[in-house]
């Protein structure tokens, strides 16, 4: 289950990329890009294991930066980042509830590109960055938040719906049939 | 709470950023290239999804509209025939005053269509991908434009593909040429990450004398950008900055850059 998890995220992952970079929709009404990768990452967290996450991570990072003009790989380590940690902790989050999802996925698309920016800036780049870039980044914060609980719907039903689910064990046990009538 | 798996995931995660971070340009170019063809494909069908409704719409048209848009056509054809007869004699006496004064001959624009294939998907950088590459004979630096006036320039080129940096992105800075009476000289500069039909021209002298509306062309300086490509207008008065040391003004780009569709490449 959690390969097909994995390959499904990394799917999804492929195809959000491939969508930011071809419908600028969102980029002339909103003025900002809306990226779907924080919020794939904290679906992968929550449903997957580190290895799911690191691929998610690298695969995610290389495919966004070939079509930016990132420098190549600059967008693994604040992907990691995001979802490491909600990966070692996810015991304690309430993955179920799409508020707990929509939180997550607030702070993740908060931290990613912020991360970026940053990486980029100590790096010596110089990315269009302004005051216009905190509305940018608010736009972010809530596609990213409201497409989190979207995604991992989407996701969740994909897997019920192609991924293998083990059967269910019935209670039944022939040891304690109650058997009627005469022998 | 760490287990042994999580330090090796944090390790490989870290090791494969820094490597990738770390490649000499040529490898990261055919890495660019490998990643990016994944995405070819995808590239193929969402080209063929756009097509469809224009074929299907071609399809449907009544024969009175085709006839319609000819004659439109025709007109607008004879029109632009007497426009280049026009421009043919202007330039032959352009040449002979040039040859007479013993000035350099100028050379004709070669240009070349290129279909806009994507747009950078993250938001502090304003480029382009166009589907012309190195088979094509595209070249870095070379200027990109439209019928309007400038877009920017390639800043890297692959195979069959080839980004374009925008104009007010901090990777693309333009020497232009204000026309006025003091024929005022600046940089055009990134603005602001929002409007992207605005930009700074910056580094003008303290005495400059814009006004609103006054045409911007490319000035030639620099080498890359010929002279006389028309890059906007004046949107406002010249503010002094740096304590009156330079001033500077936003330009209203004459190019959309936010529905560029196809584009033109300047061939040297």
């Amino acid at each position: 289950m959690n390969v097909f998890n994995i390959i499904l995220v990394l799917a999804a992952a492929f195809l959000a990329v491939f969508c930011e970079s071809v419908l600028p929709a969102a980029r002339n009404w909103l003025g900002a890009q809306i990226d779907l990768l924080p919020a794939l990452m904290i679906f992968a967290a929550l449903n997957t294991n580190t290895a799911g996450v690191s691929l998610l991570a690298i695969f995610g990072g290389l495919w966004f930066d070939s079509l930016s003009a990132n420098p190549l790989g600059v967008s693994i380590l604040p992907l990691f980042i995001v979802g490491f940690p909600i990966c070692l902790q996810r015991e304690f989050i309430l993955r179920e509830l799409p508020f707990a999802q929509l939180v997550l996925g607030a702070i993740a698309s908060a931290v990613a590109p912020a991360l970026t920016v940053l990486l980029l800036l100590s790096g010596g780049k110089q990315p269009l960055v302004g005051w216009g870039s905190i509305w940018q980044w608010l736009v972010m914060i809530a596609g990213g938040a409201l497409a989190t609980p979207i995604i991992f719907a989407l996701l969740n039903w994909c897997n019920h719906a192609f991924g293998y689910q083990p059967r269910a064990e019935t209670s039944f046990r022939p040891d304690r049939e109650i058997r009627r009538g005469r022998k | 709470m760490f287990k042994q798996k999580h330090y090796l995931a944090l390790g490989a995660v870290t090791l494969v950023a820094v490597l990738v971070l770390s490649l000499p340009s040529s490898a990261v170019s055919h890495l660019i290239l490998a990643v990016g063809s994944l995405f070819l494909p995808l590239f193929g069908l969402a080209n063929s999804a756009q097509q469809l409704p224009a074929d299907l719409a071609d399809s449907v048209l009544p024969r009175r509209e085709l006839l319609r848009q000819i004659d439109t056509l025709r007109r607008q054809n004879d029109l632009l025939k007497v426009q280049a007869l026009q421009a043919a004699a202007t330039a032959r006496e352009n040449e002979q005053l040039r040859s007479s004064l013993g000035w350099q001959r100028q050379v004709p624009w070669k240009l070349k269509l290129a279909n806009v294939v994507m747009r950078d998907p993250a938001n502090w950088w304003r480029t382009v991908q166009i589907d012309l590459g190195s088979r094509d004979g595209i070249q870095t630096n070379q200027p990109v434009l439209v019928a309007d006036g400038l877009v920017g320039r390639v800043s890297s080129v692959s195979l069959t593909r080839s980004q374009v940096v925008l104009i007010g992105d901090p990777n693309c800075r333009i020497s232009a040429l204000v026309e006025n009476p003091t024929h005022d000289t600046g940089i055009i500069s990134a603005s602001g990450p929002l409007d992207n039909s605005l930009v700074e021209l910056t580094y003008l002298s303290s005495s400059a004398n814009l006004k609103p509306g006054q045409n911007v062309f490319t000035s030639g300086l620099g080498g890359v950008f010929p002279k006389g490509i028309p890059i906007g207008i004046v949107a406002e008065d010249a503010q002094p900055v740096e304590f009156g040391l330079y001033t500077e003004a936003r330009v209203k780009l004459s190019a959309n850059l936010g529905a560029l569709e196809q584009v033109w490449v300047l061939f040297p």
